[in-house]
């Protein structure tokens, strides 16, 4: 039995303990011959009676007697009332001995659901079990099968959880029955049961248990649920898309290695065919976008003959960014005119949050875009030069925010047509309070959760009220305090300091990326010596700043090339959205393995990719195994072998998977890989053989 | 359900260890060790002496087995033990339905259904058993009806290792899990059920095996298990609990820590990891076809994109 301490054993007790064993190995081979004869006379139950108050954990004695029953039910004359009653009776008996018995409580359900039993009986015998253990998950779950069963009103219920929390405010069983009843009542009777009068009187509650004993969680975890109730949305709406409204694009089409210097305002993509991605970003995971929830207008294609994306890891269809590229090989480009493009969506149903919440609010972008004429010095593809990452390569962006065709979705948001505010007033109101309230707290007590609770508080009212700003720079008016926070947390409690690292870098990269100003002190234009015409990149470089994970990408859908060298990455999840990016340096992290790298899969214009010194191929355990398409998670949609490639070398192809899954989909030309530990000359030639357009590997000229 | 970890316990208190936690380094004597679970299994096959504490978990041999034989193949030493004498005394448990009881003469039930399957794979065995037979795809742990959501996960678990996925509705599967998830991004047993390690452990693990990892909040619940670890270093399986080291297995613990000498472990299924990758990725290579079905238009036409 678990929790019982371990005494090493006297004579006395050895005799008596054989004796035992005796007794109850006589019981079992009895029993399982009762069993296997199929007898259920008064005797051999009884003897199943007796072995399960000894052994509970017997589980065929479980199943016999329910086979008893049964018989005994259907035989003439039977009297069901006071068969059943020897059953509970049975079951009382093994509770005595383990009152967590998984077998004995499933058979009480068993029989109470043969329509037996009153309620006030089943409850006298609950509160009885949960006044001697309020924790017991077994007690509560019978509870709720019981007022199930028997149409108890969740009101009732309430009403049990707040005296058991009266009584004990440290019941976080109680508090989690609570939130299941409120999350019920909530959505089945909201005209009753009002979230915003609801809401203020769980956090008069909850403040009692929290001043009350600030060290313990129940209290704690309560709030923060409340703290999702308050702000969660369920409703799906977009926040960001690319092309931005508004937006003039400039496409050229060059067929040569420098085909990712770009200038700002353009995009191209190397593959003959001339297509350009429209990308839609959500707040949430959403489902249903296709053709006829989404319209393009363009004179280019057909909205019907678009292709829907969802950008996922996952395989089930439904993702936060969707993308879809047009193609502009059908239509003959006159190079002087700009074309317009109008994507609106939310005009028809269809789509859906997981919950199966619909989009309301319907969205209109209009953006131009113009071709320029291909540049005839550049078609032969001369390896003009390799990117090459040094700080020599790059000058602070000169040009004005109006120059630039960066728009950050908030302002997005207030161009697109007039909604009312994402946020209402009780939802700020309530935020002020508790951020009031939590500011006093700590200003008396040092705590650890209190600091990660106004942490959470302070972002969540900063969210809020980008939604609502109508101003034209946005501010996210709190990083600096939350920041704070989380810097002290990482020294307060280090055994979570991970996880304070990454909402660090959250935080910041929110401040970075919500206004023009923020994303310009990052921007620099990348310049090759080398080059022999005046198109010059944009790079975000973001290295160096301690980031853990990245985030904010609904505002970086804009980026093509990206610098996160010199950070502390262990997963780049959400780059997966950034359809525009060819050249990504992510050199000098903490990448541990190629499975961390799934969301590349889906960047098909990506063509120089810097991954070396990281930790690829240091550990021997994946923890990000799970976390991306693979055959482990059942969710590669075809053939992962893909025949035709590889086919001669299946040793290679089982001990590089990993890599092959992340690498098969791109066409890079350039590949840095040294400093990791996975790296020698098999893999080299591996990567070689599945990567028949890399230029440039390492420092070598291919 | 976790009887089966108090092997951990027994074994290392024998050993006189003291049991410290994922973060601290632990002294292990692999030969002991080896020689401890020889011996626990031979007095089981040959009842030769008789103790109350081994008869009351007579039931459960099944799971015992899992356990022992696990940790001695990820201490590469699985070969120490007589491979035809365990397969077929797994086989003498098998019932006509296709599923396994705890031992020879007990009822059938997925909890040790699992286990068979799980330590037949480390034998590299599955061709044994005649997959048609096995699994009508329900989840519960038997044909009393017993449901949680640690039925569903193992049903998945067995599913995933005898490579027949396909024969349940995977997103309804994913469904009803989601629906048991918690305010604190924990899994119960059954929808309103409270959070608890164990539960976690199964669904995380069944999400997992199903591609829908996406569905758990990462941060929320990290959170929450990491605070699973008391002052004391133990860890407790709810808020406000006594730390057990039910919730500690030793050796799966120190495999994943990458204790040096011991193999790598596949946590969703919980078994070595090249045992799983022969068996999900090896047969991949054999060009069979793959067990999942696309559900959106935009799978269908992915290789146009190319």
């Amino acid at each position: 039995m678990h929790g019982r301490p371990r005494n090493p054993s006297k004579p006395e007790d050895e005799e008596a303990s054989a004796a035992k064993a005796s007794k109850l190995r006589a019981l079992q081979s009895q029993f399982l011959h009762n069993h296997h004869s199929k007898l259920y006379d008064k005797g051999a139950l009884e003897l199943s009676a007796k072995l399960l108050e000894i052994n509970p954990e017997f589980y065929t004695a479980w199943n016999y007697r329910k086979l008893a029953v049964e018989h005994c039910l259907s035989q003439p004359g039977s009297d069901p009332e006071s068969i059943l009653n020897e059953e509970l009776r049975a079951v009382e008996g093994a509770l005595r001995q383990n009152f967590k018995s998984y077998g004995a409580w499933y058979h009480r359900k068993w029989v109470l659901s043969k329509g037996h039993s009153s309620v006030d009986h089943e409850m006298r015998l609950l509160d009885k079990f949960q006044k001697a253990d309020p924790r017991n998950f077994h007690a509560w779950n019978y509870r709720r099968f019981v007022a199930a069963l028997k149409n108890i009103s969740e009101e009732d219920e309430l009403k049990y959880t707040t005296d058991m929390i009266e009584r004990n405010f440290s019941n976080y069983s109680a508090w989690h029955n609570r939130s299941i009843l409120l999350s019920n009542l909530l959505k089945r009777k909201a005209e009753v049961f009002p979230k915003e009068k609801i809401l203020s009187e769980e956090y008069e509650l909850v403040h009692q248990a929290i001043f009350t004993d600030p060290d313990d969680q129940s209290g704690w975890f309560y709030h923060l649920w409340l703290l999702e109730q308050t702000v969660t949305k369920d409703a799906p709406w977009l926040i960001s898309c690319w092309p931005a409204s508004g937006s003039e694009l400039i496409i050229s089409d060059s067929k040569s290695a420098s085909s990712c210097t770009a200038s700002p305002l353009s995009s191209y993509f190397s593959d003959g065919r001339v297509e350009m991605p429209v990308i839609l970003y959500f707040n949430q995971a959403i489902k249903g976008v296709n053709t006829s929830t989404v319209t393009v207008r363009s004179v280019f294609a057909e909205s019907k003959d678009l292709v829907w994306r969802p950008l996922s890891l996952s395989n089930f269809g439904s993702a936060q960014a969707w993308v879809a590229f047009l193609k502009f090989s059908e239509v003959k480009i006159d190079y002087s005119m700009s074309y317009e493009v109008e994507v609106s969506l939310g005009d028809s149903s269809g789509i859906v949050s997981l919950n199966g919440c619909p989009l309301t609010h319907a969205f209109q972008s209009k953006f131009m875009v113009r071709f320029q004429q291909p540049d005839s010095r550049n078609t032969d593809g001369q390896n003009i030069g390799s990117i090459s990452w040094e700080d020599s390569n790059f000058q602070n962006y000169e040009g004005g925010p109006e120059q630039c065709n960066i728009i950050p979705p908030c302002i997005q948001l207030k161009m697109a047509k007039d909604h009312e505010p994402i946020a209402s007033k009780w939802q700020v109101d309530i935020l002020m309070n508790e951020i009031e309230l939590f500011r006093e707290l700590l200003s008396a007590a040092d705590c650890k959760i209190g600091k990660l609770t106004l942490a959470r508080l302070l972002t969540a009212l900063d969210t809020l009220m980008l939604y609502n700003d109508t101003s034209n720079s946005c501010q996210m008016r709190h990083t600096e305090e939350i920041l704070a926070l989380y810097t002290d947390l990482m020294k307060l409690d280090p055994s979570h300091s991970q996880y304070y690292r990454e909402e660090h870098s959250l935080t910041f990269l929110r401040q970075v990326s919500c206004s023009k100003e923020n994303l310009l002190r990052y921007c620099w234009l990348y310049r090759n010596s080398a080059l022999s015409d005046s198109r010059n990149l944009v790079c975000l470089r973001l290295n160096n700043l301690s980031l853990a994970r990245v985030g904010s990408i609904e505002n970086l859908l804009w980026v093509q090339m990206l610098d996160l060298s010199h950070n502390e990455l262990r997963s780049i999840e959400g780059l997966e959205a950034m359809q525009l990016l060819s050249c990504l340096n992510l050199s000098n992290n903490k990448i541990k393995s190629f499975t961390a790298l799934d969301p590349l899969r889906h960047l098909k214009s990506l063509k120089v990719l810097n991954i070396s010194q990281n930790e690829i191929g240091k550990h021997s355990v994946d923890t990000t195994r799970y976390l991306c398409s693979s055959p482990l998670s059942h969710t590669e949609a075809s053939d992962w072998r893909r025949s035709g490639l590889c086919s001669t070398d299946d040793a290679q192809l089982s001990k590089y998977w990993e890599a092959f899954l992340v690498f098969r989909d791109l066409t890079l030309v350039q590949l840095g890989i040294t400093g990791n530990k996975v790296v020698n000359e098999d893999f080299r030639s591996f990567l070689l053989k599945i990567l028949p357009t890399l230029e440039r590997l390492d420092d070598t000229n291919l | 359900m976790v009887l089966y970890l108090s092997y951990s316990f027994s074994h290392l208190a024998l050993l006189g260890y003291k049991t410290r936690v994922i973060g601290k380094m632990m002294e292990l004597v692999s030969e002991k060790h080896v020689k401890y679970i020889l011996s626990v299994e031979k007095y089981f096959c040959l009842r030769r002496r008789i103790v109350f504490e081994s008869l009351v978990m007579e039931h459960l041999r099944m799971n015992g087995a899992y356990w022992g034989l696990t940790t001695l193949d990820l201490l590469g030493k699985l070969q120490v033990v007589n491979q035809d004498e365990v397969i077929s005394w797994i086989m003498e448990c098998q019932h006509e339905s296709g599923g396994f009881g705890g031992n020879v003469g007990h009822d059938p039930h997925v909890l040790y259904t699992l286990s068979a399957v799980q330590v037949l794979a480390l034998f590299d065995k599955l061709d044994l058993l005649d997959i048609d037979k096995n699994e009508d795809g329900s989840f519960s742990g038997d044909i009393w009806g017993e449901v949680d959501t640690r039925f569903s996960c193992i049903a998945i678990c067995c599913l995933s290792l005898l490579r027949r996925l396909d024969k349940i509705d995977v997103e309804n599967a994913v469904n009803y899990i989601v629906s048991c998830k918690n305010l604190d991004g924990g899994f119960g047993c059954t929808p309103g059920g409270e959070s608890h390690a164990g539960q976690i452990f199964c669904c995380v693990g069944a999400l997992a095996i199903m591609g829908s990892l996406h569905h758990v909040d990462k941060d929320l619940l990290g959170w929450w298990l990491c605070e699973r670890q008391v002052k004391s270093g133990g860890l407790n399986g709810r808020p406000e609990k006594l730390p057990d080291v039910r919730y500690l297995s030793a050796t799966h613990g120190l495999s994943l820590l990458q204790y040096p000498g011991v193999k790598a472990i596949d946590p969703a299924h919980a078994l070595p990891v090249d045992v799983v990758n022969r068996i999900l990725i090896g047969l991949y290579q054999k060009g069979i076809s793959p067990r999942y079905r696309p559900t959106c238009e935009a799978d269908l036409s992915f290789p146009n994109l190319r």
